[in-house]
């Protein structure tokens, strides 16, 4: 996948590899251009390659290969102080021996900014997390979720164009995760600063993010809006990385524009959108999300194929219901029923016959 | 709200909950107090109680009192007597304590007390004994003319003093100050020899302090930094000295710096130094500086590499993003943090060094001594209440200092490794 440089790009990354050890890549030609204002999520699982990515626009890894470039200025030789990036640490990194006030003063210090001015700068950045009484405690007597306010505070107080951050509610409880999701998506649109965020918690690159760099070894697998991300996954990767999936191995049937028939190793023949798979004959992935799953006759397209399924057990969730099934062979296809008043009951052991529409399910990549 | 909370709060049965808690931990508490009880007396047994033999011996010295009774007497009834002019009476009773101590051979020990605040009594008295039994009355007249010394004021207030087993004169010894015949009284400029040596040791010591604090702050920040792999050899090599004789160590300090050691076989080799100019590096106090650096480092690197291992990378990261150079962030954001390391690791070194005794003793020459060295000294010469009172000063001085550290650091952030 190569993108072309775009000269508007607030951040671009041209063509960068990164290696610690001179063996292996840990970033294989990363190339990737961040509009201004714009909250980029860069996600993955653990070593695919995104903190790697997100510490060299810091400046506090190099790149191996290729240009990092900041508002079209090169910045591979800048040293970290001089890039002008807040950055929003996983442990707050808030200064342990200094009060709340002198860590925002930090950065402002350091610039050689007046008092007035400074002290204004602070109650304003203060204000703007909530967090005003706060000035002058130590930041081991605030709790993790006002740590991470000031890390934000601190992060945004000397006005940088550009904020990164580092798994910065990692370390936050579900609840208070959530609120801070917003809180911090609000800053962004109200400030318009550019974002770029690294996560392993898909839930919260879909919620926040304008874009979604989706990591795995050292590639970006898909760039896309979450919406994209979630319904139109371009490998398979992607598909099972973001979300549930449910995937069914078979062969390519037909193949006409994009919609591809696909025998199942069981015989079945299915419908499905086919998205990165070539030729008649070749295997396939297909992938469907459990929610997409039908079972009542009137609620699939018609002409659409179905197959039979076996009820291995039912899981109530509240708000849905978790069908396991026995289909084509497989025992763990999941379909999500919602929990509405009417729902039909089944039951384990039942039969019944389950489809979808053909754009749902998704012909991958094996 | 508030008052509900102080109210008394009771079990499901009625006792009080503080009763309750204190019956159900009694018996761990008890198990726990047996499981230290051995260290408990231990510490006591090897520590406390020495150190309190030390400090009474540097109050007590009995050498005077319990060899002369009847002069012992004599002062306690007149304890206001004019020490220039002692009466008849006196010398009566120290006449009568003379002839005694020649029978019951305790001269030596009387006279040696006395030796010590006034020195040259030690001949006095054994003369004064053999030919005490051969004394007439008037005994003044008779004791006066067999050395006019016996009259000296200084003389009977140090007998005086040393009627009473306890004293607080070795202090005074200690502290430079002399017994004249007016009293006690600061002592000459050729005088000042353990208040020097006791300024000298803390000076020096300090020194010590500040290059162990120098060399240590990088070896343990590599220590701290390093990978695994690495920072583990290395810290076999910090370590190392710990596993060598001190002995071995001290003494190849001087194989290397001594006139004809290989230091000076080097720099005169390469023509930095002539023949006739090899530096004197040892037997002095570079010797001692040098070779106690060496043995205290390891004891400045190892509470400081407890505290920088602990200090997360995303600090400096933090500080350099907001905009510090490296050296700001070294100063501002690194060098406070490590702080409790620095004051734990330099404090380990300074009361080490405070009371060192082998090195300086080895390699130190004349000049090189400190405070312990002349408190083995007057040891090894049997007065030990001046080395108890010396050491106590010692102990007084460091206890000063960990008052002083807790006051202004905390004894609570000290980190010992």
């Amino acid at each position: 996948m190569t993108v072309e440089p775009r000269n508007d790009a607030f951040v671009a990354f041209e063509h960068v590899q990164k290696s610690y050890d001179g063996v292996s890549l840990v970033v294989k030609d990363l190339n990737l251009m961040i509009g201004k204002g714009e909250f980029l999520t860069m996600l993955g699982p653990s070593g695919s390659g995104k903190t790697t990515c997100l510490m060299m626009l810091a400046g506090f890894e190099t790149a191996t290969h290729g240009e990092i470039k900041l508002d079209g200025v090169n910045i591979n030789q800048v040293p970290p102080h001089k890039r002008g990036i807040g950055m929003v640490f996983q442990n707050y990194a808030l200064f342990p021996h200094m009060t709340v006030g002198e860590n925002l003063a930090f950065p402002l210090e350091v610039r050689g900014m007046g008092k007035d001015e400074r002290e204004a700068k602070i109650r304003r950045a203060l204000d703007m997390v909530q967090m005003g009484a706060f000035a002058n405690r130590r930041p081991a007597q605030l709790s993790g979720g006002q740590q991470q306010r000031i890390a934000l505070a601190r992060a945004l107080v000397f006005d940088p164009k550009l904020v990164l951050m580092d798994e910065p509610l990692g370390a936050l409880d579900k609840q208070l995760r959530e609120h801070m999701q917003f809180e911090i998506k609000h800053l962004h649109e109200n400030l318009g600063i550019t974002v770029v965020y690294v996560t392993h918690d898909q839930g919260e690159a879909l919620t926040m993010s304008d874009r979604v760099a989706v990591f795995n070894d050292g590639r970006i697998q898909q760039l896309a809006p979450p919406a994209d991300l979630y319904e139109r996954p371009e490998n398979s990767f992607v598909a099972q990385f973001i979300g549930e999936n449910n995937k069914l191995l078979g062969t390519i049937e037909e193949l006409s524009g994009d919609k591809a028939l696909v025998r199942l190793a069981t015989g079945e023949l299915i419908d499905a959108t086919a998205v990165n798979v070539k030729e008649k004959g070749g295997k396939t992935l297909v992938s469907i999300r459990p929610e997409r799953v039908e079972f009542k006759p009137e609620m699939m397209p018609p002409g659409a194929h179905t197959i039979d399924a076996e009820v291995v057990e039912i899981i109530y969730m509240g708000d849905i219901l978790r069908a396991v099934l026995k289909v084509a062979g497989s025992d763990d296809f999941v379909m999500k029923m919602r929990n509405t008043l009417g729902q039909t009951k089944l039951v384990p052991g039942q039969k019944i016959k389950v489809g979808w529409h053909p754009q749902d399910a998704r012909a991958l990549d094996p | 709200m508030a008052e509900a909370a102080t109210e008394l709060l009771t079990t499901a049965d009625g006792r009080p909950l503080k009763a309750a808690l204190a019956a159900a931990q009694s018996r761990a508490k008890r198990r726990a107090f047996l499981l230290v009880l051995p260290l408990l007396l231990f510490v006591l047994l090897t520590f406390l109680v020495p150190i309190g033999y030390m400090l009474k011996r540097s109050v007590e010295h009995d050498g005077f009192s319990s060899s002369a009774p009847a002069l012992d007497a004599w002062f306690t009834e007149n304890p206001g007597f004019d020490p220039a002019n002692p009466p008849e009476e006196a010398y009566a009773a120290l006449v009568s304590d003379l002839a005694r101590m020649q029978v019951e051979k305790t001269t030596g020990m009387a006279g040696t007390r006395i030796n010590y605040t006034v020195p040259g009594t030690i001949s006095l008295f054994k003369q004064g004994a053999r030919e005490a039994k051969d004394l007439v009355a008037p005994f003044k007249e008779s004791l006066l003319a067999l050395d006019p010394e016996w009259g000296k004021p200084a003389l009977w207030r140090g007998m005086s003093a040393a009627s009473s087993p306890y004293t607080a004169e070795f202090y005074q010894v200690a502290s430079d100050r002399k017994l004249t015949d007016d009293g006690w009284a600061r002592g000459g400029d050729k005088d000042r020899i353990y208040l020097y040596l006791f300024f000298k040791t803390f000076l020096i010591s300090g020194l010590i302090t500040v290059i162990c604090l120098l060399i240590a702050f990088p070896v343990s920040h590599l220590l701290a930094t390093l990978p695994m792999a690495k920072s583990s050899l290395l810290m076999i090599l910090v370590l190392l000295p710990f596993w060598t004789s001190l002995l071995v160590r001290t003494t190849s300090w001087i194989a290397l710096l001594q006139e004809q050691g290989i230091v000076n076989d080097l720099l005169v080799g390469i023509g930095l130094i002539s023949e006739d100019g090899r530096l004197t590096m040892m037997y002095n106090m570079t010797g001692t500086i040098v070779a106690m650096t060496h043995v205290l480092l390891p004891f400045m690197i190892l509470p400081l590499y407890s505290v920088m291992r602990v200090i997360p990378p995303s600090y400096a990261r933090a500080a350099r993003s907001l905009g510090a150079t490296s050296w700001t962030t070294f100063r501002r954001v690194y060098l406070p943090q490590t702080l409790p390391g620095i004051a734990a690791g330099s404090l380990l070194v300074f009361i080490l060094a405070v009371g060192y005794y082998i090195t300086p003793a080895l390699v130190g020459g004349a000049d090189g001594q400190l405070i312990s060295n002349l408190i083995s000294f007057h040891m090894s010469k049997s007065n030990w209440s001046l080395a108890a009172a010396i050491a106590g000063m010692l102990l007084v001085a460091i206890l000063l200092l960990y008052w002083l550290y807790d006051r202004l650091i905390g004894i609570d952030r000290l980190k010992l490794g």
